[in-house]
C-alpha cells in the first residue's frame, strides 16, 4: 500500500493553528490515514496571521509524492499567495491545484478520497462537493 | 530611456514611502480592515531592497521581476501577491532589454494591472487599489507628475465607495467614508516613480 503514490494534501490557513489542527482532525477522520501526506500551512513565518508563501512552498514540497498536490485554503491573502505562486510557474511541485472548497469540510473530504489512492482529480471533487453540504 | 538604476531607485524610494507613511498606511487600514497594512508593506519593500542588493539585477525587467517575487514572499497579506503580480507581470513584459522606454513602461504596467485584477478580481470602483493604478497607468503618457496626481486622485476618491473586495467588503456600507489603504500605498508607489526620474537629473 505504502508503494502507491497518494496526492498530496496542503491546508493554507491564516492561523498556523487553525491549519495544524484541521490538518489533525482530517487525518483523525480519514481513519488516521498515515499513507496521506498532509500538511499545514498556517500564518507568517513569524508566527503571525497571514499567510506565508514561504510556508506553502515548503508544505507543498513535503507532500509531493508525484500524484499531485492539492492545496485548500481559508481565505483572502492564503487564496491569492496560492493563485500567485501558481502562477510563477516553478514555485510548487508540478500538478499542484488551488481546489476551490470549503476549508474544514473539504479537508476532510479531501483527506478521506486521497487515503483510497484516488487520483487529483477525485480529491478535488470531492474537496468542492464538500460546499454542497446543507447543514439545515 | 529608463535603465535598472531608474528601477532600482524607484524602488528605493517607494521603500523610503512606505517607511514615511507605515503608520497611516495601518490607521487607514485599522479602520476597514485588519490593521496590518503598513507593516506589512515596510517588511515587503524591506526584503525588496535587501534582494535587490544581493543579487544585484542589472536589468529593468529583472529589477521588477525579483522585486515582484520578494513581495509575494514576505509581505504576509493579500497586499504581497497583489503588489507581487503587479511588479512580476510588468517585469517580465519589459523582456531583457537595458533600457526601456516610458511608453514601454506604460504598457508593462498596464499588464501589470491586468494581472493585479485577475488575480484579486476587482474592478475600477471596487474601493482598492485598481482605483488608484489604473487611471495613474492611463496618465503614464502625459509623464510622471500626471501619474502621480492620477493615483493621488484615485486614492482619494475611493472614500465615498464602498468596499466589494477584500476583508473591508465584510463591512458593507460600514466601509463608506474610509480612503482605502490599497489605494493609498499605490499612489505612494506611482510618486515614487516621479523621485526616481529626478534622481537621475542630478547625476
Amino acid at each position: 500500500m505504502s508503494e502507491e503514490k497518494r496526492v498530496g494534501i496542503v491546508l493554507v490557513s491564516h492561523s498556523a493553528e487553525v491549519a495544524a489542527s484541521v490538518a489533525a482532525m482530517a487525518k483523525g477522520l480519514a481513519g488516521g490515514a498515515e499513507a496521506v501526506p498532509v500538511a499545514p500551512a498556517g500564518g507568517t513565518e513569524g508566527g503571525g496571521v497571514g499567510t506565508s508563501a514561504e510556508l506553502v512552498a515548503a508544505a507543498a514540497a513535503s507532500v509531493d509524492r508525484g500524484a499531485g498536490v492539492a492545496l485548500i485554503t481559508d481565505l483572502g491573502s492564503a487564496v491569492l499567495t496560492v493563485k500567485a505562486l501558481l502562477a510563477e510557474g516553478d514555485e510548487l511541485p508540478e500538478g499542484s491545484r488551488l481546489v476551490d472548497a470549503p476549508f474544514v469540510e473539504g479537508a476532510v473530504a479531501a483527506v478521506v478520497t486521497a487515503a483510497t489512492g484516488a487520483d487529483l482529480d477525485a480529491v478535488e471533487a470531492a474537496a468542492t462537493e464538500a460546499y454542497g453540504y446543507r447543514k439545515t | 530611456m529608463l535603465d535598472a538604476d531608474f528601477f532600482r531607485r524607484w524602488m528605493t524610494a517607494t521603500a523610503a514611502s512606505v517607511n514615511r507613511e507605515a503608520q497611516r498606511l495601518t490607521a487607514l487600514d485599522a479602520a476597514i480592515g485588519d490593521a496590518d497594512h503598513g507593516s506589512n508593506l515596510q517588511r515587503g519593500f524591506t526584503a525588496v531592497l535587501a534582494g535587490l542588493e544581493k543579487e544585484a539585477p542589472d536589468t529593468p525587467g529583472a529589477v521588477l521581476t525579483l522585486a515582484g517575487r520578494r513581495l509575494i514572499s514576505t509581505v504576509g497579506g493579500a497586499s504581497g501577491p497583489l503588489y507581487g503580480t503587479l511588479l512580476r507581470r510588468a517585469g517580465k513584459a519589459l523582456g531583457d532589454g537595458a533600457e526601456v522606454s516610458e511608453e514601454q513602461l506604460a504598457q508593462a504596467l498596464r499588464a501589470g494591472v491586468d494581472g493585479v485584477m485577475a488575480l484579486g478580481g476587482a474592478a475600477l470602483g471596487d474601493k482598492t487599489m485598481i482605483d488608484a493604478l489604473s487611471p495613474a497607468v492611463d496618465a503614464l503618457a502625459d509623464g510622471f507628475p500626471a501619474a502621480r496626481s492620477a493615483a493621488e486622485e484615485g486614492a482619494v476618491a475611493t472614500v465615498p465607495l464602498q468596499a466589494r473586495k477584500g476583508r473591508a467588503s465584510y463591512l458593507g456600507e460600514r466601509s463608506i467614508g474610509h480612503q482605502d489603504p490599497g489605494a493609498t500605498s499605490s499612489a505612494l508607489l506611482i510618486a515614487a516613480l516621479e523621485e526616481a526620474a529626478a534622481g537621475a537629473s542630478g547625476e
